[in-house]
């Protein structure tokens, strides 16, 4: 007669033999964990992407990645959709907010207080008018990843998660908490700050 | 409209973001000022320039690998699960030398491992989204007869309400490259995939328990008809549910 290596603990503890909770349990679990992968991971480029640009470093990128998945398949269970990238990308967020106040929470409230005042300011007074102005040079990726990443981080996360990642207005929105209306004006600017620091670079180099 | 709009609603214009009426009227706007056309052509050239340069980065091969082995129950932990095996032969890809301490080890044939991954993939796919049943009732004489002339074979549906095994429906599906006949059963909240298979030429084979990537998989064949039962029940419970269902398509 053969008999299982290990009594399962619904047994054990004299529960009917119809409720093996313990199994069951970790059945779902297993088929859970399984939908999770084939749901989340094809996103992990994108995560880490994201997370290099708001941490500008790979190391802290590759943990906060990790800590990003580790957080959503334990809030799988109450993921409703529509998407999965975006809400991968609040998490994500969370987790690099926590990382930046972590290296300094003075600085991030700081910087973040900055850029709120300038949010205030008109944006189209600041608009060059040159013909020249509008001459846009190719750069390297190797540049422009440079010069995205000295973006302000309001303006940097809004920008990347357009241009990069190509989420909607919309899933920006719900990304970062903020109205629609906000995250265009913030890539308005996010541009603007960009088109200046392009231009300033072929400035330096001629 | 202004051009202190249109600075701003140009970004939305290049993003594809407004609506046909506005989009329009930054349309008319930038025609017919030569600020704004600057503005609109410079900042469509940096975000061509921005997508040739090409800004994404690869996830490191090392934190893929990390990530998978953090998930509970990635395929290589799967072989954890051990069950009951009265009179059954369970083997399980990386634990055979374990298996066969315990009982008849099976090696399986590489034509065993791509079934059971087929398999196993199937009851994967069709709990995924809205594909569990293409055709949903707790009636075995609605599900028998909607499998005819969408497939050569006309699979038992039995009832097991009595047994605990509740049918709700059945799907075609693709098992190995050939239209497969699925009837779903429930058990509790756990989904059995029943896939019934013309046989091929073998004799009929014993009834064979076995696991692959956490799943409980039970293989049989009976009456011309090849059959695999999977689910995340235990062991035990897929063993009674095949028992249950022999018995009742006798």
């Amino acid at each position: 007669m053969l008999v299982s290596p290990q009594l399962t603990p619904a047994r054990a503890r004299g529960e009917p033999a119809r409720e093996p909770v313990w199994e069951a349990t970790s059945g779902d679990r297993q088929a859970r964990a399984l939908r999770f992968r084939d749901a989340a991971l094809p996103y992990l480029d994108d995560v880490y992407t994201l997370a290099r640009y708001l941490l500008r470093n790979s190391s802290d990128a590759e943990d906060a990645a990790q800590e990003c998945y580790l957080r959503a398949l334990r809030h799988f269970d109450t993921y409703r959709g529509p998407e999965m990238k975006p809400w991968l990308f609040a998490i994500l967020r969370n987790v690099c907010r926590a990382e930046l106040s972590r290296r300094s929470g003075a600085a991030l409230a700081a910087e973040e207080d900055a850029q709120a005042d300038e949010e205030a300011s008109p944006l189209w007074q600041e608009a060059p008018a040159s013909p020249e102005a509008a001459m846009i040079r190719q750069w390297d990726a190797e540049t422009v990843r440079r010069l995205v990443a000295d973006l302000p981080i309001t303006f940097r996360e809004a920008l990347v998660l357009r241009e990069v990642n190509e989420l909607s207005y919309r899933e920006i929105a719900e990304v970062v908490g903020v109205p629609v209306g906000t995250v265009m004006s913030r890539l308005a600017r996010a541009r603007c700050m960009l088109r200046k620091a392009w231009i300033a670079e072929d400035g330096l180099r001629t | 409209m202004s051009c202190a709009e249109t600075h701003i609603l140009l970004h939305a214009l290049l993003d594809g973001e407004l609506d046909a009426g506005h989009a329009r009227e930054v349309e008319a706007h930038v025609r017919d000022c030569v600020r704004c056309a600057g503005e609109f052509r410079a900042y469509r050239s940096m975000r061509e320039a921005i997508a040739s340069a090409g800004l994404r980065f690869d996830a490191p091969l090392s934190l893929r690998r990390r990530i998978e082995k953090a998930l509970p129950a990635a395929p290589q932990r799967a072989a954890n699960r051990r069950a009951v095996l009265k009179g059954f032969v369970m083997g399980t890809a990386l634990s055979t030398a374990m298996a066969a301490s315990v009982v008849i080890g099976v090696i399986r044939s590489d034509e065993q491992e791509r079934v059971l991954g087929d398999v196993v993939s199937a009851h994967v796919r069709s709990l995924q989204g809205d594909h569990l049943t293409d055709v949903q009732t707790t009636d075995q004489h609605t599900v028998k007869p909607w499998f005819n002339g969408k497939l050569d074979l006309a699979p038992p549906v039995p009832d097991l309400t009595a047994q605990g095994f509740t049918l709700i429906g059945g799907r075609l599906d693709y098992l190995d490259g050939r239209a497969v006949a699925s009837i779903v059963y429930r058990r509790r909240k756990h989904v059995i995939n029943l896939f019934v298979a013309p046989a091929l030429d073998s004799p009929s084979q014993r009834t064979k328990l076995l696991s692959s990537q956490g799943y409980t998989i039970c293989r049989w064949s009976a009456h011309g008809l090849e059959y695999f039962a999977v689910s995340d029940i235990n062991a035990d419970e897929l063993r009674e549910f095949v028992e249950k269902f022999e018995q009742s398509a006798g």
